[in-house]
Order: C-alpha cells, then sequence, then structure tokens
C-alpha cells in the first residue's frame, strides 16, 4: 500500500492539512492537564502501530511537500545547511542511518543496496535513483549530510563531542521555531542555551549535558517540546521573523481554529559510530486547532493546558498576544468532564 | 537506560597468541550479521562467566573500523590482577559463545587535528591499532612512537612498522632507548593533537611535559588502562537497596554492588567515564580514590565515589545506591 503524498504549502496559501488518519496519529504531548518543564527523555524505541513511533525515523504523508519547502529554504538561503570541515566523516555516518532506517521502515518507497562501498539509494518520492561510493564525497552532487537531509524530515544538528562538551558543528536547520544555525555554529552546549533562562540556575543543563554526552551507540533516546505557530509555517526562523512575527497579531475569534497550530518536536539523540559525534533530529509536526478538536480530549486538556500555563512560559513561548482568544475557543470545547490518563486520543 | 549498553551475542572465532604475555581474541556475531560500525579509540566490556561470577573487563578495539566482519582484542596476561586476563588466557577457546557490550568510544580521535601525534607504551598499542588504520583510511597526518620493555614485547610492533612504516617509531627500554619528548613536542606543527595511551607514569609525564611546553589541555587526550586495584575487604552498606555488602580483596566496589543484584550504571569501569559516580550518606574511615573523574575537590569533600575503582578502609561506609 504504502503512504499517499499530500500536495500542499506551508507558505503563501497555506494549503497544508493532515488527514483523519493523520490527526490520530498526531503526537500530542500533554499526558495530563497541565504542562511543566519535566526532563522527560526516554529511550527511544518503535512504540504502536499507527503512531508516529512506528519506526525510529518517521516518514508521513507530509514528506514531498517538506522536502520541496525545505528546497526553497535553502535556495533563498544556503546558510541553513552547514558542516565544518571535521564533520564530514558524521555526514556519512547520518547518510547512513537516515537511508537504513527509511528503508527499513517503508521498504515500498525506499531502497539501499550495498555492494561493498558500492551503494545504490533508491527514493521513489523524490525521483531518486543514486548510485555512489560511501565515503567519497565527489560521487554525490552534495556532501553526505546535504545529501540525505535534502531527503529527510525533520532538522538535524550533528554535534561533535570533545573536551567534556557538544559542539553544533554541522547541520540542516529548515524548519525550526525561532533559533538558527547559522547563529549557533561552532558554539558549545553552555554557549547555544545562553538565551534560556532559570535552567542555568537550576543545574538542568550540566545534568543534560552529562546525559547527552553518555549516550551510547544502539540506544538512542527521546523526547517532545511543543510550542504554538501562527499559519503552518515550517520556516519560523530569526532570519524570516519579518514574514512570520506579525502573524501573531492576525488571530481572531473567526480564524482560531484554521490558523493557530500546536507544533511539536519529536527529538531524539543518536551516537553516531564512525566519527563518535551526536546527532540530534528535530522532527517538527503541525496541526490546526480545527484539525485537533475533532479529538474531544485533546480538545478539553488543551483548553486546560494553555488557560494554566505559567505567564512566564507563556511568555517564553511566544503566546502573549493571542492566548486570551485562543483559550476563550477552546473553552466552548470543554464541557469540564475528565480526561483519560496518557497522550493518546479516546 | 542505565546501565551500560546494549549487548552482542559473539563467538570466538579465534584465539592467537601474539608473544609470551599477548593474546589476542577475535569475536564474530552469533548471528552471522556485521557486528556494530565504531570508531578508532573504542572499547568494549566483555562477560565473563567464571564459575559463579561474572567478571567485566574492557578491551579496546583493535581491528580496522572499515572492516567490522569481527571484533579483535588483545589481552597482556597479568599474573598478579584480579584474574580477568588469566580468565581470558585460560578459558577463553574457539567456539566459546560470550557477550559483550556495543563499543564506547572514551579516547575519540579529534578530527579537527591537522596531524595527530600518538604515543603508546606496552599494552597501550591497541587502541592505536585501529586510530592508525581509521586515519590511513582517510589519508589523515599521524605518527607513532611506541616504547616496550624488549622488542620480543613489542605488540604489533612488525605490523605497524610494515603498513605505515617510517611514521612508527620504536623505544626498547632493554636498549635503553627513550622518546626525546620534550623535542618532539617542541616541534610539532600548530594544530597537532597528542594522544597517549599507557601506563600512568607515561601519561603524567606526557601530559607534564606538554602542559609545560605550553601545549593547550584540549589537544592532549589519553586513555589509563587502569585496572581496579585490590586491597582490604571492607563492608558498604547500600541506603537505596537497604542491602550490607562486603568487598573482598579482589572485588571492586562497583562488580559488589552488581553482586548484590544492584545494577548501578557504567560504561568505562575504569574511572573515567563518571557513569558510576556514587553519593556517600555517611563515612567513618578513609577513601583510596583511584578515579580520574571526580575533582580533587570531591575527593577532599567525602561526598562522592566511583565504585569502579575506588575502596575505603575503615568503620562504616553508606552510599545512596
Amino acid at each position: 500500500m504504502g503512504i499517499t503524498f499530500r500536495k500542499e504549502t506551508f507558505r503563501d496559501d497555506f494549503t497544508f492539512r493532515n488527514s483523519p488518519e493523520h490527526i490520530r496519529r498526531f503526537p500530542f504531548p500533554f499526558h495530563e492537564d497541565a504542562y511543566m518543564y519535566a526532563v522527560n527523555i526516554e529511550p527511544h524505541v518503535v512504540g504502536p502501530k499507527g503512531s508516529v513511533l512506528e519506526n525510529l525515523i518517521d516518514v508521513d504523508e507530509h514528506y514531498v511537500a517538506e522536502m520541496q519547502d525545505r528546497a526553497l529554504v535553502l535556495a533563498e538561503d544556503p546558510l541553513r545547511c552547514q558542516s565544518l570541515p571535521h564533520m564530514t566523516l558524521a555526514g556519512w555516518d547520518l547518510l547512513e542511518l537516515l537511508m537504513e532506517q527509511q528503508a527499513l521502515g517503508y521498504p515500498e518507497h525506499f531502497t539501499l543496496t550495498r555492494d561493498g562501498d558500492r551503494w545504490r539509494w533508491i527514493n521513489r518520492p523524490l525521483g531518486i535513483d543514486d548510485t555512489f561510493t560511501f565515503g567519497d564525497t565527489s560521487t554525490l552532487p552534495y556532501g553526505p549530510m546535504e545529501y540525505i537531509t535534502r531527503q529527510s524530515q525533520g532538522d538535524f544538528c550533528i554535534l561533535d563531542q570533545r573536551d567534556g562538551n557538544l559542539w553544533m558543528d554541522a547541520g540542516m536547520v529548515t524548519t525550526q521555531a525561532d533559533w538558527s544555525l547559522d547563529f549557533d555554529i561552532g558554539m558549545n552546549f553552555f554557549e547555544w542555551h545562553a538565551p534560556v533562562p532559570l535552567a542555568h540556575e537550576k543545574g538542568i543543563f550540566v545534568r543534560a549535558l552529562k546525559f547527552l554526552t553518555n549516550i551510547q551507540q544502539g540506544k538512542p533516546a527521546r523526547r517532545l517540546n511543543w510550542t504554538m505557530t501562527i499559519n503552518p509555517r515550517l520556516d519560523t526562523s530569526p532570519e524570516n521573523y519579518h514574514k512570520w512575527g506579525p502573524d501573531r497579531t492576525t488571530v481572531t475569534p473567526e480564524n482560531v481554529g484554521d490558523k493557530v497550530h500546536l507544533r511539536v518536536e519529536l527529538q531524539s539523540f543518536w551516537r553516531l559510530p564512525r566519527s563518535n559525534s551526536i546527532v540530534f533530529p528535530i522532527r517538527c509536526y503541525l496541526i490546526k486547532m480545527d484539525e485537533l478538536v475533532t479529538q474531544p480530549k485533546w480538545a478539553r486538556r488543551l483548553h486546560r493546558v494553555i488557560r494554566d500555563l505559567p505567564e512566564e512560559l507563556a511568555t517564553y513561548k511566544g503566546l502573549t498576544r493571542y492566548r486570551p482568544t485562543l483559550v476563550e475557543w477552546l473553552s466552548r470545547l470543554d464541557d469540564g468532564s475528565p480526561t483519560s490518563p496518557g497522550f493518546g486520543p479516546d | 537506560m542505565s546501565t551500560g549498553t546494549t549487548k552482542l551475542d559473539v563467538v570466538v572465532s579465534d584465539v592467537v597468541p601474539v608473544n609470551e604475555l599477548v593474546t589476542r581474541f577475535h569475536f564474530r556475531r552469533r548471528d552471522g550479521q556485521m557486528l556494530p560500525t565504531f570508531s578508532g579509540g573504542a572499547h568494549v566490556v566483555v562477560e565473563m562467566r567464571d564459575g559463579d561470577r561474572t567478571r567485566l573487563n574492557p578491551y579496546s578495539l583493535m581491528g580496522s573500523p572499515l572492516d567490522t566482519r569481527e571484533y579483535t582484542i588483545s589481552v597482556r596476561r597479568d599474573d598478579v590482577g584480579r584474574g580477568g586476563s588469566l580468565f581470558m588466557h585460560r578459558s577463553v577457546k574457539p567456539g566459546l559463545e560470550m557477550v559483550i557490550s556495543y563499543p564506547v568510544n572514551l579516547f575519540s580521535l579529534d578530527l579537527r587535528a591537522r596531524k595527530h601525534l600518538m604515543l603508546a607504551g606496552g599494552i597501550g598499542i591497541t587502541p592505536f591499532m585501529a586510530q592508525t588504520a581509521q586515519l590511513a583510511g582517510e589519508g589523515g597526518n599521524f605518527e607513532l612512537h611506541y616504547t616496550c620493555r624488549t622488542a620480543s614485547l613489542g605488540t604489533y610492533a612488525d605490523v605497524l612498522r610494515e603498513r605505515y612504516d617510517r611514521r612508527i617509531r620504536l623505544y626498547h627500554d632493554d636498549r635503553d632507548e627513550r622518546i626525546d619528548l620534550d623535542r618532539l613536542l617542541s616541534t610539532q606543527p600548530l594544530g597537532t593533537h597528542l594522544y597517549v595511551c599507557g601506563p600512568a607514569g607515561m601519561i603524567n609525564w606526557a601530559r607534564d611535559r606538554a602542559a609545560s611546553l605550553g601545549w593547550p589541555s584540549e589537544a592532549v587526550h589519553f586513555e589509563h588502562f587502569a585496572a581496579p586495584q585490590p586491597g582490604l575487604p571492607f563492608d558498604v552498606t547500600l541506603a537505596v537497596s537497604g542491602k550490607t555488602i562486603r568487598v573482598g580483596e579482589q572485588q571492586s566496589l562497583l562488580e559488589a554492588i552488581e553482586a548484590a543484584g544492584v545494577d548501578p550504571p557504567y560504561l568505562c569501569r575504569g574511572g573515567v567515564c563518571g557513569q558510576c559516580e556514587t553519593n556517600v550518606i555517611s563515612y567513618d574511615g578513609k577513601f583510596i580514590h583511584n578515579d580520574h573523574w571526580l575533582s580533587e575537590e570531591d575527593h577532599r569533600s567525602g561526598c562522592k565515589i566511583m565504585p569502579c575503582v575506588s575502596r575505603f578502609e575503615g568503620r562504616s561506609l553508606v552510599l545512596e545506591r
């Protein structure tokens, strides 16, 4: 059977939609009626069939459209993809990981054949059939990281590990929530987290770094993060703030359901074998309020979460301007009945 | 995710005596698949079922990371050690099914280096076998200086000379040959990284000389080949698990905790990775800290211990495990 890939846009006319099956598999991030920071890291293992965790690297109905949007972003701004010279080996590691995982999870769409160093990669959704020499950059149209991440959903940060720290030395970042690879490239873990308030004093980053530097080959980990975005924009970068920032003033009681999107990041962490670096895929999922509230449990719970969110958190996530409008709209879908435990819809 | 790494089921495919002290072991996957790719400097933890006790020793992978049909390690026999190397030499034969960990690298190459300068002492040569193979495959610039007691104990010296020719320099103690370290360190091109693996004395000497000659500490990498030291038996109370255990003379504190059915995390079992760090709740006595993870301040504070290599002498010790 295979996936039916949607034709849609994440800019201009914003035709992005989730099919009913995809609404049900959305990684809703709230397991209870309130939200607070938590160290929600768990082993990245295969989850239930039909969920976004059915495969460790998820490919969904938005694949083709997302890859087209990435190509547009890169054409306007090639600095969204950068790799310092010592990271080429890590790029090959990532190429192998993504080809293996995509071919394993979606054999009807992707095929990887190896004959020693001669590899053949078939990507049917994007119409690619390339043969190349693993390890020889001259046999690919781009560097190995750029080649494979132009064909993989989500952003990818590759972190070099040295001196007991992690360094953001390579990445493909086109679907980010207001941060910039071009700004962070070459920074270490503490440097790129410097803008985050409070967490430093609590020692959270020291513990997180310790956890991440101990990630082992064969034992990836994951966590969910969330924010909200107005209109289904994948590219909400600081470079393009002038395009998406003003959107936040356009939310009205009439258009909440169509404009306001919950943005969930499934972040995973993997040790790469040849380079000993860590790759951090950040997979972005979007869902508009009209789609989300088709699941009554999620509608009730999201109302309570957003209503009760501490002010600092709401500010940090950039919700301030439209929160009252959103809460008012969601409140009409909250009959006050209890929500069942867990993330999934009823 | 706490304890150690994912495991691999392997079979011993070959056992090859290398010289009077060193034996090489080859492992293949029991299911016939390729083993996981690794990077030069990585080790695996080998589980040894020795009667009713399980020994877990880390050994550097010394094959080429470019070929993962098999893993190879080399084990130096230590007749006065705690018995792991003797078990490997005496009891591990071709065909034996064993369990090893996924590779872990705590002695990684810094791929930014313009040149890799390597110093090996004795069995400390093993991680460099993989690192030189990796660098040679990529056309990397390296130079290896290798000291051994006698020519016959120069494990793999002949292999290395044949593969890399003048990039290998050998020094034999019995001929009074000694690395002219100051000259070596002061004549390297900018951007050179130094890697040292061997006895503690050699590592300290190299780190000290490099620091005196103005090498940045980020450019100096080292791996201790430190096994847990034996010592007087002592008693420990594990507060979380509510158990009191005895640590035997030849047993590490970590092994005793594991034998009691408590499963603390670990990676290196050699006092460098920090995984098994444990809080001390109370003590009356003196710590014998053998680790390279905790700071001097941590050691003085009496609040923390690395159970993989450190011991205790005294009346009572209570740990948060």
